[in-house]
């Protein structure tokens, strides 16, 4: 109550401030606004003509539809937005994601299934296979970690080895016995409903469990970043390394740390993903990185390092998906797509820039 | 040799406090350079002890052995009778020794209570890895009203100025409880009023019984706070005095290694016809504005002015590295824009930057690279670059500056900061240019160097050229100027004449508009 009482405190003295101004500074305080927030202001304009244009944009599966998907690509951008943090990156999520998703996929495939990978193997526990698939995304996010913080190389060429080295990793996974690299299919169902199973249905529409997953995840991670000794050591290494490390902060565990948990969430995603999508190949998780990266910058995860909450992964998560979901019902080409995506990373991080450039 | 022991004695008979640090024959090697030759420190519970050297005398050396940055070759540190070998500056803290440091190491993007705490925030409760804001704040609060520091610990620190930033360095310093607290130049950006709270929180520290380490070039501080008074020259322990006895004659003379008669050269320049008019300049991103005032030909044009009275935005609007406003530029009667860096130079104008290691040099590129890149126009040889062009230009560069280097494929970062600035002073003559806007000239230069500086600054002027210098020294200012503008709060405060002002007439100016 007393946080609302002083927000609206400040808020009104913001509005002071603003009546104080001049003429001039008063027109740079708007234009500076408009662009602070240019983001959401287009993806809202975007949303309105969506739905003009195709009313059932918003219908009650639509949105779930959306949000579904959110809460499928969110664990990823939790992991990558560490890194960000950090003023790093991690272009090795996407193969990460895919690797750990064949992996489930193959030691969770139906018993009597044709083409079984290991046809001999009986289908194993949940709860073994999750928590292998993250040990293996953690072990990928410790060698990131090291490399980064070991020899100060800059987390982009560390990532593009190592999503390389995965890459061949799924190549190689997918040929063990007579596979032949052919796509994992065939599922179980208690992996299936664990899964995929309906949590809750609204008018009918189901809305499956790993809606739940992503929750608690987002959950966890408000937690590590905000209320933990490690979450506050990570902002402040971002923010300046050397008082991180003349102020006593283990600078080198922080970087491990955050690239580790990074690593487990895209084991998380992995396991959620080979469900998900049910037939796994070495194209799975492609790409996955860009979108995770450009849902972080959009919700000010900046690149300048420092500065990011979990509240703006999860909008910028949300936002994106609006916009994928909505050029669909648009039938925007699908080439074009890409196209799309990669002019709104462009625009939302110089948008993001321009906040911290130092004006002259 | 005599001497020396006598002081040393004299000291011990006098201050009867226990001692809380001693420092014995350090030594510390880096390839070529000996950084620490057989060092000696003792400092007591109680007393202020300032340690002062020109600038590569070993003081930050000294204290990086101190705290485990770097691990001394050889020698002993006693923290209160018990041997003890940091290795790091965790390590330090945890044991009660703290550090101030002069470039501030702060996490700008986070508020002041997580600065404050960072590296040890306090939990929920023992065994819980959760975080309380709430403690941190009150311990925060705590500290601030017990040193009578005004600011809310929720402040981000990006939102403050420098000074407040710099106080909020100092209770974290002091929030460790700490026996030792080594202040390194701290008052580089406090106004006076400032200086005067420090000097409080640096007195109460003292009558609690801390043992503080004081390191300042600023040679009126030290002898108002210090107890004791250790000076270093060239990695050598060279004297432990009581500061009571002290002049800044003797000090310098400790320092430098032998007598400076005269802190600043005889002056040759003549003044002659307006040069340079600038016309009710207004900036249009900081808060300078309506700055008007004209230079002539061989003058050498001081500003003065507090951190952030608009002295460096005055010289980088002029400059063009700043966008104006409002606003013109006369060169010899004829309008001139400077709208950026490139045109500023055509018109004959260069800038000499505040930030020597942030904006002046290129630390990994050797001396020729560094001295030649703002002429590079006149060693083109058809569509490349000539080699002997460059070589010849650098060879005047090092010879005119007298600039100590082995040779010129030297990088320019293994140079002391007086030749660096040097062959950056030279990168500019190179461009031949008429008006000369220096940026604090000399600061982090040696007292010897500084005379160097000076030197070549009288002798561009007296050459016809026209040199506008910002300076926080003031003792520079009326040592070296003609005139001196005094910035206040963005505007001009007034003009005085060098020979006949004094230091209260420009620090009153100073405070007009602040």
């Amino acid at each position: 109550m007393s946080a609302a009482l002083k927000r609206k405190g400040q808020l009104s003295s913001r509005i002071e401030e603003f009546k104080a101004k001049s003429g001039a500074d008063k027109r740079r305080a708007i234009v500076d606004l408009l662009f602070n927030n240019a983001m959401y202001i287009i993806i809202v304009i975007a949303i309105i003509y969506i739905a003009i244009q195709v009313p059932a944009f918003l219908s009650t599966s639509s949105i779930i539809n959306i949000i579904s998907l959110t809460a499928a690509k969110l664990p990823i951008a939790l992991g990558i937005g560490g890194a960000i943090v950090l003023t790093g990156t991690d272009i090795s999520a996407g193969r990460c994601v895919g690797l750990t998703a064949c992996i489930s996929a193959a030691l969770l495939q139906m018993t009597g299934y044709t083409n079984k990978i290991f046809p001999d193997l009986e289908v194993m526990p949940l709860w073994i296979v999750l928590l292998a698939v993250i040990a293996v995304g953690a072990a990928v996010g410790l060698v990131n970690g090291f490399f980064v913080a070991k020899f100060k190389l800059h987390p982009f060429i560390v990532t593009l080895s190592t999503q390389l080295i995965v890459y061949g990793l799924i190549l190689m996974f997918l040929m063990i016995g007579d596979n032949n690299g052919q796509t994992l299919s065939g599922l179980d169902a208690s992996y299936t409903e664990f899964v995929k199973g309906t949590l809750f249905r609204i008018d009918g529409v189901a809305v499956p469990k790993y809606v739940l997953y992503a929750i608690i995840l987002t959950v966890i991670m408000w937690i590590v970043w905000n209320k933990t000794k490690f979450g506050k050591n990570m902002f402040a290494v971002g923010s300046n390394e050397e008082a991180a490390n003349v102020s006593g902060v283990n600078v080198f565990w922080t970087i491990v740390i955050v690239f580790v948990i990074a690593g487990a969430m895209y084991g998380i995603t992995g396991f959620i993903e080979g469900a998900r999508i049910a037939s796994c190949s070495a194209n799975t998780g492609l790409n996955y990185e860009s979108d995770a990266i450009a849902a972080c910058v959009i919700g000010g995860v900046s690149f300048v390092g420092g500065t990011g909450k979990i509240s703006g992964i999860v909008i910028g998560v949300f936002l994106l998906q609006i916009i994928f979901v909505g050029l669909n019902f648009l039938s925007v080409d699908q080439n074009l797509l890409y196209v799309i995506k990669g002019m709104i990373i462009l625009v939302a991080c110089a948008i993001d820039m321009r906040k911290y450039l130092a004006r002259k | 040799m005599s001497k020396k022991e006598k002081t040393i004695e004299h000291v011990r008979q006098e201050n009867e406090q226990p001692v809380l640090l001693r420092m014995e024959n350090i030594e510390k090697t880096f390839p070529g350079v000996k950084a620490l030759d057989k060092v000696n420190l003792t400092v007591k519970a109680g007393t202020v002890h300032a340690l002062m050297g020109e600038n590569g005398a070993g003081k930050s050396t000294l204290m990086k052995c101190l705290f485990g940055v770097y691990s001394k070759d050889s020698g002993k540190i006693f923290l209160e009778g018990k041997e003890i070998n940091f290795k790091n500056s965790r390590e330090a803290l945890e044991n009660g020794v703290a550090m101030v440091h002069q470039e501030l190491n702060q996490a700008l993007k986070r508020n002041v209570m997580d600065n404050v705490w960072l590296g040890r925030f306090p939990t929920v409760a023992k065994g819980i890895p959760i975080t309380s804001e709430k403690k941190m704040y009150q311990a925060t609060k705590e500290i601030f009203e017990k040193l009578e520091i005004n600011v809310d610990p929720k402040t981000v620190m990006s939102r403050m100025p420098v000074s407040q930033r710099q106080m909020v360095e100092i209770a974290k310093a002091v929030s460790y409880n700490s026996k030792i607290i080594v202040f390194d130049e701290p008052t580089s950006s406090l106004t006076e009023e400032e200086v005067e709270h420090l000097f409080k929180i640096i007195r109460m520290l003292r009558d609690q019984g801390c043992g503080i380490i004081y390191i300042s070039h600023k040679m009126a501080e030290i002898l108002r706070i210090s107890d004791e008074v250790t000076i270093m020259r060239d990695g050598k322990w060279i004297t432990t005095r009581e500061a009571a006895g002290l002049t800044t004659d003797e000090i310098i003379k400790h320092m430098v290694g032998r007598e400076l008669t005269n802190l600043y050269p005889p002056k040759t320049n003549e003044i002659g016809d307006v040069l340079l008019d600038v016309k009710e300049l207004t900036a249009l991103c900081s808060k300078l504005r309506d700055v008007s005032f004209s230079a002539r030909r061989g003058e050498i044009l001081g500003v003065a002015g507090l951190d952030g009275s608009g002295r460096t935005e005055l010289l980088e609007n002029i400059f063009g590295v700043a966008t104006r406003k409002s606003g013109k530029l006369f060169l010899d009667g004829k309008q001139i824009r400077n709208r950026n860096s490139r045109e500023s130079i055509k018109n004959g104008f260069a800038l000499l930057t505040e930030e020597r290691r942030a904006t002046g040099i290129f630390s990994i590129l050797n001396i020729r690279e560094n001295a030649t890149i703002s002429s590079l126009k006149k060693c083109r040889f058809g569509p490349f670059l000539s080699k002997q062009k460059m070589k010849k230009s650098t060879d005047w560069c090092i010879e005119s500056m007298r600039i100590k280097t082995p040779n010129q494929e030297t990088k320019i970062r293994s140079l002391s900061g007086g030749n660096q600035q040097k062959v950056i002073l030279g990168r500019w003559l190179l461009t031949e240019p008429t008006v000369l806007l220096l940026d604090e000239p000399t600061r982090g230069i040696d007292v010897g160097a500084k005379y160097e500086i000076y030197e070549l600054i009288i002798n561009l002027a007296a050459k016809g050229k026209t040199v506008i210098m910002v300076s926080s020294e003031m003792a520079e200012l009326l040592g070296v100027c003609d005139r001196i503008l005094v910035m206040s709060g963005g505007r001009l405060a007034g003009e005085v004449n060098a020979a006949t002002t004094s230091q209260e007439e420009i620090m009153a100016l100073a405070a007009k508009y602040a």
